[in-house]
């Protein structure tokens, strides 16, 4: 009953919040003349036939791993902006060490992982060592570090023989051999597998949220996020954890580029996807940095993402799902601010009441 | 009853909050000229009855007058326009500005769009002549100590033209002699026809400056008094304002044994500018002994304090149970037991967001009963926050709700019990009653007074030189980052103590 109440509460703002950003975006639906019903039914029917949801699961578990990744940030109030440099970077390396490996699989696939999150912790790490020893701003540097890393990437694919052609006119790392691929599943009915990457990504959410509530590392990130001032009372040294937290974040972030990577591309080239840093930000947001939340807006957004594609062929622009995503984001978090306010004065409220009760009893 | 020489008169004004009434049927008189003394303790409602007064706050019911006129404040302004102004306990005056500029602030005199800081000197010079306010205007709020800040405060209020002036314990912060001068202000202030409304709690200087006083209790006017024709007692005002005897912070017997637990040798912490803050001071703390820091504040006990934690750079020797600490962590001179009363609680002893149960761990992380290495153990925390609660009367439906749920008292009951955990050796308390009422005082006073008999050491930081003379051992005075006396605790009297703080000496 008290558990159900909890997770009732929870689910509160972020439903209050959905369905506000759905009443938006229908009445922009409306101005541009589309129906409505349609463009939900449509996007509904095709987001739920087996081949989508495939898709939808494989671009979750690139969102989920984005979002932890930003997430472990935002739990002491760091914003690593520069997931998205993280993984392109980490991802980079992994493929190219990856492509020359002739390791069986249960060796070749765990190096490809250790390698990816080493990489994009000592790139995340520049940023942690800039904001301890020089106090420069990690929002500023990991920005600035994305565009270095798209730099660094594009050259050594570019010039040296890193890169190489793996198909016509697309000079990319070398393709991974069949043994270093992960393999998927496939849905019944589906003609896309499903990236077995998915039960790595269930891994991260439940050691994240392991790290958070059992272990003293992820109690001294709390509350060095609630209150740097409390921590450093109690004991926290505020600049190796951000530190840390910024290699942990780097670490997570590494393995955003593998879902794709090894399960479908094999091969990092110039087209590699690279917004998902940002969409991780936006997804971390929704979800409130909680590994459940996450993989709510991970479905959420990824289902948008999917089901969106089908817009074109009705004629509704796509970009309607831009713009519900975007309402959805701001609306969560003033619908958590409303909530969390409330939640206070119901908390105070019912100390008040509860004593009182106790002292007429007494 | 409204006639023609009440400045003010509020009529059965309610104000609830969610759980609280703060404020029920509230009655008040307040004579056109006269200083009207408002006392009651923490949490008796005289804060929220000002925020109603000034504006900040609505009533749910009742009215009030300015001059037999009824009068509704929206906002502070609506106050001001009707001549109420409010001075702030905590000063809210913009540091790298100067005094002038933060005086004439929000109500600028212009020409055209132009700002004419000539007229508003002339008129401020004039008002700081008639009313005895003389502040540098000149000067950077930054370079002022806090008699000069709280003249400007009231200079800014009395330039918007307030006539009835709302004073929230304007002398917490001062020490008797500023408190003089204050005093001295306010009856030029008082000769000039201003009323003037003066909240404290501290009941010696309403019994001088009052000409009228208030009492409140459990949100409520008790009684009024008019000092001047009824003889009354601090005692008596104590009590009414109580409902029953007042505990005193007395130790008795001398507990000090002979090991050294805490010796500081030459401390030295510099602030950001290189300037000495904590300069040179050497003590020592025997177990079972209370050594008390008084001095006005910001002459370097926060420093002080942060230096034994280890919050911030320090030179000089510091030894903890013969050990050498100064280059320890933070971390582990806790973990040895070092055990912390913040000034602050909501800023350096809580997580306001968090549960009590995972408040219980804070600062004790690395320790039994909440972990141990790598995990932390949230029953064993859960449990002994039942036990926190339960021993230490910490008025609670539950462990989880979160801290910002419960009262100041009670706050401060839950940090006094958990510091009090795990054999501490060292206790550093800073301010350990100050915003908690009565009760939870002689609460906590209790607690220090068992602790020091069982051999813990404690260094206090107070600004109750009460409370300090009543625990301590030995008393050091600190100025500008130094010691400048050491004073038995037993032969000295508040103003004797508070004319060491301002360095005039010590006479005894």
């Amino acid at each position: 009953m008290k558990l159900l109440r909890k997770i009732g509460e929870s689910l509160l703002a972020p439903a209050l919040a959905l369905a506000f950003a759905l009443v938006v975006t229908s009445a922009i639906l409306a101005a541009f003349g589309a129906n409505v019903i349609t463009v939900f039914t449509q996007m509904w029917d095709y987001g739920s036939q087996a081949s989508a949801i495939a898709l939808i699961l494989n671009l979750m578990t690139t969102y989920y791993l984005s979002a932890v990744a930003v997430a472990i940030g935002f739990k002491m109030n760091l914003f690593n902006i520069g997931v998205n440099g993280q993984y392109l970077v980490g991802g980079m390396v992994a493929a190219a060490v990856a492509g020359h490996m002739s390791l069986p699989g249960y060796l070749a696939i765990p190096i490809t992982i250790l390698v990816a999150m080493a990489v994009a912790a000592l790139w995340a790490g520049i940023a942690g060592w800039l904001k301890v020893s020089r106090g420069v701003s990690e929002v500023i540097s990991t920005i600035m570090l994305n565009y270095i890393a798209i730099g660094v990437i594009s050259y050594l694919i570019v010039r040296t023989n890193i890169g190489e052609a793996v198909a016509f006119n697309v000079r990319g790392t070398r393709t991974i051999p069949l043994s270093g691929q992960m393999p998927g599943f496939t849905l019944p009915g589906a003609d896309t597998p499903v990236y077995g990457f998915i039960f790595i990504a269930i891994a991260v959410g439940i050691g994240y949220w392991f790290l958070l509530n059992r272990t003293r590392f992820g109690f001294d990130l709390r509350a060095s996020g609630m209150s740097p001032s409390a921590a450093l009372a109690s004991g926290v040294n505020s600049k190796k954890m951000a530190l840390y937290a910024m290699l942990l974040s780097g670490a997570i972030a590494g393995l955003v580029a593998l879902p794709d990577l090894l399960g479908s591309s094999h091969s990092y080239t110039l087209s590699f996807p690279t917004g998902y840093g940002f969409t991780g930000i936006a997804i971390a947001l929704i979800g409130r940095n909680n590994p459940i939340g996450i993989a709510f807006g991970a479905l959420l957004w990824s289902f948008l993402d999917v089901s969106s594609q089908q817009l074109d062929l009705i004629g509704v622009p796509q970009e309607i799902v831009t713009i519900l995503q975007g309402v959805t984001v701001l609306a969560v978090v003033v619908a958590y601010e409303l909530v969390r306010r409330n939640k206070v004065k119901a908390g105070q409220r019912s100390v008040g009441l509860a004593l009182a009760n106790q002292e007429a009893g007494a | 009853m409204t006639n023609a020489t009440d400045a003010l008169t509020l009529t059965g004004i309610w104000k609830r909050f969610p759980g609280v009434v703060a404020n029920s049927n509230v009655n008040l008189t307040v004579r056109s000229g006269a200083v009207h003394a408002i006392v009651g303790e923490n949490g008796a409602g005289k804060s929220t009855l000002m925020k109603i007064l000034y504006g900040m706050q609505k009533p749910d019911d009742g009215t009030i007058s300015i001059s037999g006129e009824t009068v509704i404040f929206n906002s502070p302004s609506d106050a001001i326009d009707h001549g109420v102004g409010m001075v702030h306990q905590h000063f809210m005056l913009a540091e790298n500005f100067t005094v002038l500029e933060n005086i004439i602030l929000g109500s600028e005199p212009k020409q055209g769009l132009r700002l004419d800081l000539g007229a508003a000197r002339l008129r401020l010079e004039d008002l700081a002549r008639r009313y005895s306010l003389q502040v540098p205007f000149d000067s950077f709020v930054s370079d002022l100590g806090v008699g000069d800040r709280q003249r400007i405060e009231i200079l800014k209020v009395l330039y918007r033209g307030a006539q009835i002036l709302i004073l929230d314990e304007p002398t917490a912060v001062l020490v008797p002699q500023e408190v003089d001068e204050l005093f001295a202000a306010l009856r030029d202030l008082r000769a000039e026809g201003i009323t003037i409304i003066f909240i404290s709690h501290k009941l010696d200087e309403v019994l001088e400056i009052a000409d009228e006083i208030t009492v409140m209790r459990a949100g409520t006017t008790v009684a009024s008094i008019d000092p001047k024709s009824q003889s009354v007692t601090a005692g008596q005002l104590a009590e009414l304002m109580v409902g029953s005897e007042l505990p005193s912070p007395t130790t008795s017997g001398n507990t000090v044994r002979p090991e050294v637990v805490l010796a500081a040798a030459n401390l030295t912490v510099a602030n950001r500018d290189g300037k000495h803050v904590v300069d040179g001071v050497s003590f020592t703390i025997h177990s079972g002994e209370i050594l008390g820091i008084a001095g006005v504040e910001g002459n370097g006990q926060a420093e002080i304090v942060d230096a034994l934690l280890g919050v911030v750079p320090t030179s000089g020797n510091l030894s903890f149970l013969t050990e050498e600490i100064s280059q320890w962590p933070t971390r582990k001179r806790r973990e040895h037991g070092m055990a912390f009363i913040p000034e602050d609680r909501s800023r350096q002893g809580l997580l306001l967001d968090a549960p009590l149960w995972e408040n219980r761990m804070l600062g004790h992380q690395s320790v039994a009963p909440n972990g141990g290495g790598f995990l932390i153990d949230p029953h064993g925390a859960k449990t002994d926050t039942e036990r926190i609660v339960r021993e230490y009367d910490v008025r609670t439906p539950s462990i989880e709700v979160s801290a910002s749920a419960l009262s100041g008292g009670n706050q401060q009951k839950l940090i006094v019990g958990r510091e009090m955990s795990g054999e501490p050796k060292l206790l550093i308390a800073a301010h350990p009653t100050r915003g908690v009422d009565v009760g939870a005082q002689a609460a906590i006073w209790d607690h220090l007074r068992n602790a020091r008999a069982a051999g813990l050491a404690v260094l206090l930081i107070s600004a109750d030189l009460d409370e300090l003379i009543g625990l301590s051992d030995t008393i050091a005075v600190l100025l500008r980052g130094k010691f400048v006396a050491t004073v038995d605790p037993h032969n000295v009297t508040p103003a004797i103590l508070g004319s060491a703080m301002t360095g005039a000496g010590v006479s005894a």
